[in-house]
């Protein structure tokens, strides 16, 4: 068995390592538990990566409270952390009188929930805003805001590993037992022990749930298709693009990223399978032509990737959806924190969240301050967004900076070796890719893959067949061609 | 910020003849700027033959094709920078070179543009299905192969019948992979025929056309894929699909000239190459830059990129010397005819036009016509759209707009 820690976390995505940073400001001793070789891996990394601005949700609800909180506090979080987040605004464009009153409706609901700047602009100020967006209305939500998941994620962890969290990878939770005054958590790799635990497993949370005997969660699990397209386009779009909502979809959005590349989706569908991220044919049909009646600015030529994301909702027997669930249940499961159902705006409402769980269980133990916890962590400088004078400057205090790796997107050998030696020691492609952008832009890699599978190999210690794509058994390659090759430069 | 004649972005086969022939021509106060740790371009890692038979009348392989250039480069004492990556290019041609030593710009009189081109991916197709690991480019599968030493694939389906997927058919083979099909969405090859030959039928390869991948399964390493046959409009026939399991998808999927410097600089592009819109001088919309090779059109020949490259040499060796204006006419696409390069004229002087036809055609004649009379004809038992057509064409000053098309 592993050492005993305070707290155990199950699930490494923005709201397990928002807790796991949080949590951090005590002194406790940590672990976070991640079945996936990476933070962030599933539905906090597979999603339009928009800090909400909390007028969509139910008066008195969770959702509407953290959101808003979420939001509020965003700014401050992204500076402490480092992480690309922007106040851009966000509108709801529509055309008839029937989306006119339906917008007035969502202000009014906005309103008695608490969410500020919210106006209607009429066409003329809309286009002044978007050029080219096809609307002759629009309600705006001045506190919306973009920002990026994967930083966002990464961040947290980061800086709760920072504050002395342990991270452990590639370990998924398949049994809880209760020993006395604490929780044996059983991974097929490994056995933990803590006095806390709390399941923030995201997609498997009614899983976890019934682990912890906390059972009759029904979890039913809605699927996003969308489409990213080239970072010319991203230019023209200054804040995300949605159309008038429904009572059961936000339809489909045309968002900018904070990279400046465009996005399309969701396409919101219920699954029964809620770990296959394919994306079908019918779906990116349904994008591009849900999409050109929002801003008809794109071609297919433009695409460059197109991914998948699953949120988890919690439903009654009605299939009605439920608010987000956080509750301590002292009788069966004491000393356990049980999230069902975190979806949309989890983002959002991830540091929130995590303040707010940490209250329940200040209610219940003491937890003495750690006096050394640090709020800042510095990220990555990147080349790409430094002025001439300051890349010459990096240059000249670390010639890395001076080696292009990835051309499209300007990452430098200083920026991946930083990455490939992160704090939580994540070893795969997408860990240095999701922390760099090198592969992300239009040749997805084409350049860039080989020096960076390289410099995995050569900074890890790792054999050719050891490099990993992103899940565990994604191997990339199999191994040398010639045992007795030439192994000179490239 | 230092000043130079004329600053050569990229030293692969187009920017090695631009440099090679500018020097020959006069113009010494030359830099050619390279990404990687040796010039050669894609050439270093194309360790197949056949490279050379138009232009040297013998078959070289891409690393022995380059050096010819390498070799002339060197002895002329041409300058050049290698692992230097230029960042930016302004309109007005200050152009930025990051090297380990630190950043400088260069304000060179002319800038030649020989990037070359990038190869179209899976997710610019759009390709249902999920993102495992084994789905490959076929260049990337050839630079991991040939270049870093590096096995990528053990069970192999290609899709796309690109002359780069095919050769990596038959290399693939050649080092123990099971290459099962190569799947084409067209009902043709888009590769040469040569390769179709040489690389698959040579091999038992089977090359099935109207087909293509519409489903990629597997979340970790690749599983299998979706193949389903196409109709006339491309679109897959729902019915027909069937399953193929399999670790590597490779790409060969077509070619994209890689413009995000030009674009940088304020070229104006032409749709339908990708590529810069230029003038017989191969001048772009932005007076001093000039671009020749891939970077200006996909060519599926080396010896016609030195061939352009060259011509490129001469114009740019005259606009130092004299100057001249850009095109103004225009070079139109008539029937039959996908693209044209140069894109306008400057009217009155004989040029090399390139172009390709919009599908498999035979015993035809491609006409150049000004104003109703015959400027430039070829005639052609076979047009293939994979076979870049090249022909001579003298235009009269003043008689307007050219059409180029394809007659019966």
């Amino acid at each position: 068995m592993k050492e005993v820690f305070d707290v155990i976390i199950i699930g490494g995505g923005v709201v397990g390592c928002a807790i796991a940073r949080e949590l951090s400001r005590y002194r406790l001793k940590i672990a976070l538990l991640e079945k996936n070789l990476d933070v962030g891996y599933e539905t906090s990394g597979r999603n339009t990566g928009v800090c909400h601005g909390g007028f969509a949700y139910d008066v008195g609800s969770w959702k509407a409270k953290l959101c808003l909180e979420g939001n509020r506090i965003m700014g401050d979080v992204a500076q402490e952390l480092s992480f690309p987040f922007k106040r851009c605004g966000k509108v709801l464009v529509g055309n008839t009188q029937e989306d006119y009153d339906r917008l007035l409706e969502v202000i009014r609901q906005g309103e008695a929930i608490g969410a500020k700047g919210l106006t209607m602009i009429d066409g003329e100020e809309l286009h002044r805003r978007i050029p080219g967006v096809i609307g002759n209305f629009a309600m705006l939500s001045e506190n919306s805001g973009i920002l990026d998941p994967f930083q966002m994620t990464i961040a947290l962890a980061e800086n709760a590993a920072r504050n002395g969290v342990s991270f452990f990878f590639g370990q998924e939770v398949t049994g809880i037992r209760r020993e006395e005054d604490r929780y044996v958590i059983e991974t097929p790799r490994d056995t933990f022990a803590a006095r806390w635990v709390v399941n923030s497993a995201g997609l498997a949370c009614g899983k976890i749930s019934d682990m912890l005997g906390l059972r009759g969660y029904r979890v039913i699990y809605s699927k996003d298709d969308y489409i990213l397209l080239d970072q010319r386009l991203g230019r023209e779009v200054p804040m995300p693009i949605y159309t008038v909502p429904s009572n059961t979809y936000m339809g489909i959005h045309v968002t900018v990223t904070t990279d400046g590349n465009l996005l399309l989706g969701p396409t919101a569908e219920d699954t029964e399978n809620s770990a296959y991220y394919g994306v079908e044919q019918k779906n990116l049909d349904f994008l591009y032509k849900a999409a050109m009646d929002i801003w008809p600015h794109f071609t297919k030529g433009d695409y460059i990737r197109t991914y998948s994301g699953i949120l988890p909702k919690w439903a009654d027997d009605e299939g009605r959806i439920q608010d987000f669930k956080m509750e301590i249940v002292d009788d069966v499961a004491p000393r356990a924190v049980n999230l069902v159902g975190i979806e949309s705006p989890g983002l959002t409402a991830s540091v929130a969240i995590a303040r707010h769980v940490i209250g329940m269980m200040r209610e219940r133990e003491a937890f003495p301050e750690n006096a050394d916890f640090d709020p800042i962590r510095k990220g990555t400088r990147r080349f790409a967004e430094m002025t001439a004078e300051e890349q010459a400057q990096a240059i000249r205090e670390n010639p890395d900076y001076g080696e292009l790796i990835c051309r499209c997107q300007k990452v430098t050998r200083a920026e991946i070796l930083q990455a490939i030696h992160n704090p939580l020691g994540v070893h795969t492609v997408t860990g240095v890719k999701y922390r760099t952008r090198a592969m992300m832009g239009r040749c997805q890699g084409g350049y860039c893959q080989m020096r960076i599978t390289r410099m995995l190999e050569e900074e890890c210690g790792l054999a050719p067949q050891e490099i990993t794509y992103a899940r565990e058994g994604s191997q990339m390659l199999y191994g040398l061609v010639r045992e007795e090759a030439y192994h000179g430069e490239a | 910020m230092e000043k130079l004649d004329v600053l050569i972005v990229g030293g692969g086969p187009a920017g090695l003849a631009a440099a090679v022939r500018l020097y020959e021509a006069g113009v010494h106060d030359i830099l050619i700027v390279e990404r990687e740790k040796t010039l050669g371009g894609i050439l270093r890692q194309c360790i197949h033959d056949g490279f050379g038979l138009t232009r040297f009348g013998e078959s070289l392989s891409g690393p022995e094709y380059a050096a010819r250039f390498i070799c002339r480069v060197k002895e002329l004492g041409i300058p050049y920078s290698t692992d230097a990556a230029v960042t930016e290019i302004t309109e007005d041609r200050k152009v930025t070179v990051v090297t380990r030593e630190g950043l400088k710009v260069y304000a060179p009189r002319a800038v030649v543009l020989t990037m070359g081109c990038r190869e179209r991916t899976r997710g610019a197709l759009a390709i249902p299905g999920e993102r495992p690991a084994g789905v490959y480019t076929a260049g990337v599968a050839q630079a991991y192969i040939n270049i870093y030493n590096r096995m990528p694939a053990k069970n192999v389906i290609i899709l796309g019948s690109g002359d780069i997927g095919m050769i990596m058919a038959r290399r693939l083979t050649l080092e123990g992979a099971k290459v099962q099909a190569v799947y084409e969405v067209l009902p043709y090859p888009s590769g040469l025929p040569r390769n179709v030959l040489q690389c698959l039928d040579d091999y038992g390869i089977p090359l099935y056309l109207s087909h293509t991948v519409t489903c990629i399964h597997g979340d970790r390493r690749l599983e299998g894929v979706t193949i389903s046959k196409v109709d006339e409009h491309l679109r897959p026939i729902p019915g027909t699909e069937e399953y193929h399991s399999c670790d590597t998808l490779i790409l060969s999927v077509g070619l994209i000239p890689e413009n995000e410097l030009s674009l940088n600089a304020g070229v104006q592009l032409d749709p339908k190459t990708k590529g810069a819109l230029v003038d017989e001088h191969y001048e772009t919309t932005v007076p001093g830059v000039f671009a020749a090779g891939n970077v200006l059109h996909v060519h599926d020949l080396v010896d016609f990129v030195s061939q352009e490259a060259e011509a490129l040499a001469k114009a740019v060796a005259r606009y130092l010397s004299e100057g001249f204006d850009g095109g103004t006419i225009d070079v139109r696409c008539g029937t039959g005819v996908r693209y044209t390069v140069p894109q306008r004229i400057t009217g009155g002087e004989a040029f090399t036009l390139s172009l390709r036809v919009t599908a498999p055609m035979k015993d035809v004649t491609v006409v150049a016509c000004q104003g109703g009379a015959v400027i430039g004809k070829k005639r052609m038992k076979k047009a293939l759209p994979a076979e870049m057509i090249r022909m001579q064409v003298t235009p009269q000053q003043g008689a307007g707009e050219v059409e180029v098309r394809v007659d019966a």
